[in-house]
């Protein structure tokens, strides 16, 4: 039987972060352009959308990550869609990603007075106008903050993908505890090597936090 | 030929009938003033008057355009008529050169040389031509809603609408604003003012009109309408607040 040193468990954990970064940065992005796309078509008003929008925020804030990810795995593959645990685990990330980003970002946009919409109203702006000159920009600010916190929970949540599957921190977590039955070192390494990921975003969230309270 | 013609015009919040019929005729270069208590109706009347408040029946019509639920002819209409708001909403994060820059712009189609010279010569007629790349947290109450003026004129409007902007500042600030209204009216300007300012109302506008629970109460010239009310309600607003 072979043998595991130290190293050995260190290194292909680390080899396995590489992928728990990789799927939380899919997670991010795709979150965050559709969150984006969310928040635009909400900020129309138009009922029929925003209602469309509200049942899909709460379908994914209301049931569990683990939930969405055996839909997506499992359940597509009984309708004959085959997918990879790569593309569920990205697709379900997505989708979770986007409801909450969706939400924080909306939040930002109702924190601002409705005074600044009604200013650009005045003075002839269109709604694009408005959004892009006026709104966006002051939006984003009180936004990023909120949102680089959020990252952190995408990551923490892409740990759950390790039971469909897929190879990332936590799974290889888990096969190098089958192969050498040191529980306490194995988990202990994973969760130095999440906290490692997870600490400068909260710095970095925490940082832009006061400087945004600072300016204006 | 009236500028500003608001004829009959009713407006509800679901069951709360807030407008009941209001008439009101503005003539070119006039001050009028709209007085009366909250609640009255009178900030309702002059959001109905640019469209930031739909109305449910009559008419208004402003330099020829009527006032219609309309995206498209709001944005028209927002040509004519200007409005400065009692808490400035100024954009926070641009200059007050940029603030009064951005509808010109956008909207008319200036370019960055024109726009910017207009802002600085609206800027220095409000008196703060040194304040062009100051942000607005940075100014006091009365020179941010100078400022706001300094933007509401940029896009060179037939009638300035005043929704109690001298209320959010400090006591010592609302002159410097109120000599920029009278300077306006000297010039022409047709302003249509809800105000708390009756000294003011009675020695620069025109016209008072009084409003009382979603009508116009009473109304006249503002020397004959403050000397000699003839309504037991003005009377009594009149002693409340002067």
């Amino acid at each position: 039987m072979m043998q595991f040193s130290d190293w050995d468990i260190l290194r292909n954990l680390l080899l396995a972060a590489r992928w728990t970064l990789l799927l939380s940065l899919i997670a991010f992005t795709g979150g965050g352009l559709v969150g984006l796309c969310l928040t635009l078509a909400r900020s129309l008003r138009n009922p029929l959308i925003s209602g469309f929008i509200k049942a899909y925020v709460e379908l994914f804030q209301g049931t569990p990550l683990l939930m969405q990810l055996f839909l997506a795995f499992f359940g597509l593959s009984l309708i004959g869609i085959d997918v990879d645990p790569w593309t569920a685990a990205g697709l379900s990330l997505t989708l979770f990603s986007s409801a909450f980003l969706h939400e924080i970002w909306r939040g930002c946009i109702d924190a601002l007075p409705k005074g600044q919409w009604e200013a650009c109203r005045t003075l002839g702006l269109s709604y694009l106008q408005t959004m892009r000159y006026v709104i966006l920009p002051q939006a984003l600010r009180i936004a990023i903050a909120p949102t680089v916190g959020f990252s952190v929970q995408i990551v923490k949540g892409t740990a759950l993908a390790s039971i469909i599957g897929f190879v990332e921190l936590t799974k290889a977590g888990t096969m190098l505890n089958n192969a050498t039955f040191q529980p306490f070192k194995v988990f202990a390494m994973v969760a130095v090597l999440y906290f490692i990921i997870c600490y400068p975003l909260s710095l970095f969230a925490k940082h832009l936090e006061n400087k945004t309270h600072v300016t204006r | 030929m009236s500028l500003v013609s608001i004829d009959q015009i009713h407006k509800y919040y679901g069951e709360n009938h807030v407008l009941k019929g209001v008439d009101l005729k503005v003539a070119p270069g006039e001050v009028v003033s709209i007085i009366g208590r909250s609640g009255s109706g009178k900030s309702t009347l002059l959001r109905c008057i640019n469209g930031l408040e739909a109305y449910q029946q009559g008419a208004i019509v402003v330099d020829s355009q009527a006032v219609e639920d309309d995206e498209y002819k709001l944005r028209l209409l927002s040509r004519s008529v200007g409005m400065v708001f009692q808490n400035f909403n100024l954009f926070p994060h641009m200059t007050a050169g940029e603030n009064v820059m951005l509808a010109p712009k956008l909207v008319l189609g200036q370019d960055s040389k024109t726009s910017r010279a207009h802002a600085q010569e609206l800027l220095e007629k409000v008196g703060l031509g040194d304040k062009f790349d100051a942000y607005p947290n940075n100014l006091s109450g009365g020179q941010q809603q100078r400022v706001a003026i300094a933007r509401s004129l940029a896009m060179s409007p037939k009638v300035l609408l005043c929704d109690e902007i001298t209320s959010a500042l400090d006591p010592e600030l609302v002159g410097e604003v109120l000599k920029v209204l009278e300077q306006l009216k000297a010039e022409g300007m047709t302003l249509i003012l809800v105000t708390h300012e009756m000294n003011f109302a009675r020695d620069v506008g025109d016209t008072v009109v009084f409003m009382h629970q979603g009508k116009v109460w009473e109304t006249g010239p503002s020397d004959e309408v403050f000397a000699s009310p003839q309504t037991s309600e003005l009377q009594s607003f009149i002693s409340a607040v002067l």
